[in-house]
């Protein structure tokens, strides 16, 4: 590495190519392959049915939501593994609180957004008070929620979600549907936080070095604390969106589709860190559409479902790896 | 500034009967000294005098036991060093405060971010950090929204600086602030003081490297096991008198005395036009029995030298050749198979495993060269050897028992273990790449008495340093880097005028530069 | 020779307590915790007690003992491994498979598991240590890729099952021991492997180079250590042992494919709950393995107290991060 000395350094002008994430040429590379294949071992409608660009689009919604919350947290430097079984938990108590009837959805809505939030604050006081490892401390949040929710709610009379709501899940704003509208909203409301907010300066520096964050006189723990917050609530919000798509919750529409660990990848593949300090939303959208593309790829192609499984776990230590080959340090 | 008039100012920060103990050692007893406006203060000491604990006391990071500090005449206590910052005094450790994935100003006002209902005000943040900046004068170099990690070390220090200015600092703490820096910004940094200085503030700052001190402070407060024992004029002392305040001997105790001419055996280690990404065309022979001083401006390629030589960042081109056979050095196991060993610059983060037990920092190196299913052994690698404790007489580690964790250790210590694993794996040739930083004077001059010691056995080393004085206490020979080459040879007792010619590029190495076949005696 | 502190021999009683509380507070958290479950199982179960309970408990032990003890290895390297549970999965349906009408072929599927086990464990290795994945990611990626290779190659529908031969190792008991009466085949395993590893972690140059890494990747590299081999040694013994452990379960309890649910989160937590620091550099495979021991006595009384099925995860859950909190206040790297 040269050493810059003082003498003759002039600054660098903004280079605006360096401003978009790498991923996104990622995005890009993995959609003309995933077209390319398509179009030459299945019927080509990607590109011909406008339909299924859609779907690809309605199928990141879940995984965006969730993956923004995560973002949140793994810039501070910690994780959220709890976020599966918080969306279960959404939908089941969704479906059963409001047993079909529509009046009851504000309710319902202020309920679950309250839940979620207390089981961030849980997540949120272990990590800082208890000091423990986030990483344990999510998955064993995760389990007692499991526990209570496979406990409590056997599988009998779930009750279900009415029309009106399920319209989050089918209907739209003209061609707009209303769940891009929703993972907008909250994609923007993240860059937001992240980008102009005290909060989100604060976020960053507490995961880049917590020391430094104290000494700067920073309430680490209440910052820690509010992104296990957010990162709950955006798994809250998935729930929601879920359960309307689907017209009723299980306890296993989290762990199925393995929102943990998919959360976690895209926002790595995204540019965030394990290690926090860096890393935004947009980068991790990028990482949920490649996601997105893989699996509408896959379903053109008639990929088997355990085989999709394989290719899915190839493709995170892939693309992690693509990433981690190239830097110096070790990893563990 | 007359003595008189200097006598007349009052005391911007006062420490008086400060004490403070940690568990098992009083760091500072019963402390008084006084700090003026406009002026630069220097703090001595060996390590464990204190100096570091008092300028955290001052900095409000360590609640004192007993004794009240005086800002401006008044009494004040900190109970976090925020409240040290915001009444005005800022402190600047060794390794920087900063983010590196956050700009400039983000790291400045962090905690202070001009908002309103928290949403940062973009545009304002960055305006006040360009104004900032430009009190200081470096308004052209930095700017506000550049990543930290794409400055330099002595723009990162700026940016310290800068931050230590918003805060409207009226006293300024720094922490061994030339450590890494080059010359030329070690000047710059001295002329931003200067100002600084003509502004009011009182700077003051911890420093290992005597002479400058010498060049840049007013006065000059020494600290001995925590006491104080003087605050002189800088003008009114010299620098034995200095070193007798800080370890109670004088200084020609400081190195030992250099290789003889028939102590030098046969050529050890020779690399012949050996290139990588950093270095360029370098030629060297280092013989038995001798100490080969490697000086050079920082980034001139030393430590890159060195790491080429232990197969850490190897060389792609050229040949190496120990004991006249060819050999290839790729990793680091195959240095220590051909018996090299390497003293890191950074002890904590390269040589040590701070959670073991001293032993097995000992056994460290030997271990590696063993088969992986080899029973091992606490005092060696053998049932009944007692190497450990062998060693550590050898090196004459300080400590009541070799199970203790080696981050227990203090610094001369850990360097002491760091040398005995090497001593341990049957090192003949030995590379040392700042073997003396950051320990203190007395730790400093026993390692200084251990390398003397390995060429009397005949083992060859090869020491970087950019601690003048050490390169020219110890070394027989001295190679000058520039630029990722040998820019010349220089013989034993070498002024620094000559060594910083060669250092900064100003005269060509004559001819065959770094062989000691140059009429000096080699059969 | 080296420098002993004398302590002077005390002949007053407070002398004496003070030497043995010193000598008490070094005994790891573990084993008193241990021996507090274990009291409390057996006033709620008198049989737990006796030689047949200690029996069947060490036969139900056996495996996750196993695999806490291969967590260590990679725990103590600084690294997690989370595929063990999906590779336990993959063994008991994996044999199934090979086994299905031919019983004689208990060998081979245990060869061909063993096999799998060692690449599982390579491929873990490499991804680590030179494609430079953090272990989290690259082990929960390897465990979908063997949930998924597992379903897919047996059609995601139960085929086959264990011969009795292969059950016995699981759930078998040696008769006509000499005081005991009959002693667990698994246990007999476990006694084997717990050898293995303790030698090899406590007494040779492996257990102390992954310590190393563990604790200062760096300074191991430039001390000589080929720090990326050891690693792969480390999962590699990581997936052998989750191998064993599939094994030994599915011989206990049938072919399933759910068997292996949730055992890389009671293993690390094993590992945790027996002393090893999460971040590497400490750990005793004595401790551990007694880890392993507690926790399988926590879900005897939780049993035992009468709580089903899914409240036992719950408290699981709060038991890990109680292990974890409970570990991080008696030793942490200081900065």
């Amino acid at each position: 590495m040269t050493t810059k000395t003082m003498i003759g350094n002039e600054i660098k002008r903004e280079n605006i190519f360096k401003k978009i994430p790498q991923v996104y040429y990622f995005l890009v590379i993995v959609t003309i392959v995933g077209i390319t294949l398509d179009q030459v071992f299945a019927n080509g409608n990607i590109l011909s049915n406008p339909v299924i660009l859609r779907n690809i689009l309605v199928r990141s919604v879940a995984l965006g939501i969730v993956a923004v919350g995560q973002t949140f947290v793994m810039i501070g430097a910690s994780i959220d593994l709890s976020v599966a079984y918080t969306i279960s938990l959404t939908a089941v108590m969704t479906s059963l609180i409001i047993q079909g009837d529509p009046a009851r959805t504000p309710m319902v809505i202020v309920i679950v957004l309250l839940t979620g939030a207390f089981v961030g604050l849980i997540n949120g006081l272990v990590v800082t008070k208890l000091n423990v490892n986030a990483f344990i401390a999510t998955l064993g949040t995760g389990l007692v929620i499991k526990g209570i929710l496979n406990g409590t709610f056997s599988s009998g009379s779930m009750g279900s979600v009415p029309k009106s709501f399920q319209a989050l899940g089918y209907e739209g704003f003209g061609p707009v549907p209303y769940s891009i509208i929703l993972l907008v909203a909250v994609l923007l409301i993240g860059w937001f936080i992240l980008s102009w907010t005290k909060y989100g300066a604060h976020l960053y520096a507490v995961g880049g070095n917590i020391l430094i964050g104290r000494l700067s006189g920073l309430r680490t723990s209440r910052v820690l604390i509010g992104a296990h917050i957010i990162s709950s609530l955006t798994a809250v919000f998935s729930g929601l969106f879920i359960v309307s798509r689907l017209g009723a919750g299980t306890p296993w529409v989290g762990p199925d589709g393995i929102y943990d660990l998919e959360s976690v990848a895209t926002t790595v593949i995204g540019g965030t860190a394990l290690s926090g300090g860096r890393g935004g939303v947009f980068g991790t959208l990028a990482g949920v559409l490649i996601f997105g593309v893989i699996d509408t790829v896959f379903n053109q192609l008639g990929v088997d479902t355990y085989l999709k499984m394989v290719l899915r776990g190839a493709i995170i230590i892939l693309a992690v790896a693509s990433y981690s080959v190239r830097s110096k340090r070790e990893a563990a | 500034m007359t003595d008189e008039k200097r006598n007349e100012k009052s005391p911007l920060m006062e420490v008086r009967n400060i004490s403070k103990a940690f568990p098992g050692v009083q760091a500072l007893d019963d402390v008084n000294v006084k700090f003026l406006p406009g002026e630069v203060h220097a703090v001595v000491g060996e390590n464990g005098a204190g100096k570091s604990t008092l300028m955290k006391v001052m900095a409000g990071a360590y609640k004192p036991d007993k004794g009240e500090i005086l800002f401006q005449g008044e009494n004040v206590f900190f109970t976090h060093p925020v409240e040290a910052q915001e009444m005005g005094i800022s402190i600047i450790y060794q390794e920087f405060n900063l983010l590196p994935e956050r700009t400039v100003a983000q790291n400045i006002y962090l905690g202070r971010e001009p908002s309103k209902f928290g949403v940062i005000n973009l545009r304002q943040l960055n305006k006040q950090t360009e104004e900032v900046l430009k009190e200081l004068g470096v308004d052209k170099i930095i700017s506000p929204t550049s990543l930290v990690s794409s400055l330099s070390v002595a723009e990162q220090q700026l940016v310290e600086i800068a931050k230590a200015i918003s805060l409207d600092a009226k006293v300024l703490i720094m922490d061994e602030p030339t450590a890494s820096l080059t010359n030329t910004e070690v000047n710059l940094l001295n002329d931003l003081i200067s100002r600084l200085k003509v502004k009011g503030l009182a700077i003051i700052f911890i420093s290992h490297r005597l002479f400058e001190v010498f060049e840049v402070a007013d006065e000059i407060t020494v600290l001995k096991d925590g006491r104080h024992v003087g605050t002189v004029k800088t003008n009114d002392v010299t620098t034995e008198d200095l070193v007798y305040m800080m370890v109670g001997r004088t200084l020609d105790h400081y190195f030992p005395p250099l290789g003889m001419q028939e102590e030098f055996g046969e050529v050890v280690l020779k690399v012949e036009n050996g290139s990588n990404d950093l270095l360029k065309e370098i030629n060297l022979e280092l013989r038995k029995g001798e100490v080969l001083g490697i000086a050079g401006l920082q980034g001139s390629g030393r430590t890159e030298l060195a790491q080429a030589l232990f197969g850490v960042v190897p060389f792609n081109t050229g040949k190496i050749e120990l004991s006249r056979k060819t050999v290839e050095i790729n990793n680091p196991n195959k240095a220590i198979k051909r018996r090299m060993g390497f003293v890191t610059e950074d002890r904590k983060s390269e040589g040590l495993l701070l959670m073991q037990p001293i032993r097995d920092n000992m056994l460290l190196a030997i271990r590696s060269l063993q088969n992986i299913l080899k029973f091992v052994h606490k005092e060696g690698i053998q049932r009944s050897s007692s190497l450990v404790s062998e060693l550590g007489d050898q090196v004459d580690v300080r400590v009541d028992s070799f199970d203790r964790e080696v981050q227990d250790l203090s610094g001369g210590n850990q360097q002491k273990v760091v040398l005995s694993k090497w001593l341990a794996s049957g090192a003949e040739v030995f590379i040392f790449d700042e073997p003396t930083r950051g320990i203190d004077v007395e730790a400093k001059a026993r390692i200084h008495d251990i390398i003397r010691g390995l060429t009397k056995q005949g083992i060859a080393v090869l020491m970087v340093s950019s601690e003048l004085p050490e390169i020219i206490g110890m070394s027989d020979r001295i190679l000058v880097m520039h630029e990722g080459r040998i820019g010349g040879e220089l013989p034993a007792e070498s002024s620094e005028a000559d060594i910083m010619l060669l250092a900064t590029g100003q005269k060509n190495g004559n001819g065959n530069p770094n062989t000691a076949a140059n009429g000096r005696g080699e059969k | 020779m080296s420098i002993q502190v004398e302590k002077p021999t005390s002949l007053n009683m407070l002398g004496l307590l003070a030497n043995i509380w010193a000598w008490v507070r070094k005994i790891p958290p573990v084993y008193p915790i241990f021996l507090l479950i274990a009291i409390g199982v057996s006033q709620l179960n008198p049989n737990f007690a006796t030689v047949n309970g200690i029996m069947a408990f060490i036969r139900r032990a056996a495996p996750l003992v196993i695999l806490a003890m291969g967590q260590l290895f990679v725990l103590a390297s600084g690294g997690f491994d989370l595929s063990q549970g999906s590779v336990v999965t993959l063994t008991i349906i994996g044999s199934a498979l090979i086994m299905h009408n031919h019983e004689e072929y208990t060998y081979l599927a245990i060869a061909i598991m063993l096999g799998f086990g060692i690449v599982i464990g390579l491929v873990n290795g490499f991804v680590v240590a030179y494609l430079k994945v953090p272990s989290l990611i690259a082990t929960l990626g390897m465990l979908l890729l063997v949930k998924g290779g597992g379903l897919y190659w047996t059609g995601g529908a139960p085929k086959g099952y264990l011969s009795e031969a292969y059950r016995f190792i699981g759930r078998g008991y040696i008769d006509n021991v000499p005081l005991i009466g009959r002693f667990p085949v698994s246990g007999i395993v476990l006694l084997v492997v717990a050898t293995i590893l303790i030698i090899l972690f406590h007494k040779t140059n492996l257990g102390k180079q992954i310590l190393a890494i563990g604790d200062n990747a760096q300074a191991a590299k430039l001390s000589g250590i080929k720090v990326r081999q050891i690693r792969m040694i480390a999962f590699m013994i990581s997936a052998i042992t989750a191998i064993i452990a599939g094994i030994l379960v599915g011989g206990y309890g049938g072919s399933s494919y759910t068997a292996g649910e949730g055992y890389e989160m009671q293993s690390v937590s094993a590992a945790v709950i027996g002393g090893a620091l999460l971040l590497g550099g400490k750990g005793s495979v004595y401790d551990v393995a007694f880890g392993g021991l507690t926790l399988e006595a926590m879900v005897s009384l939780l049993n035992l107290l009468g709580l089903p099925k899914p409240y036992r995860d719950a408290v699981q859950g709060l038991i890990i991060i109680g292990a974890v909190a409970y570990a991080g206040l008696r030793t942490r790297k200081r900065d």
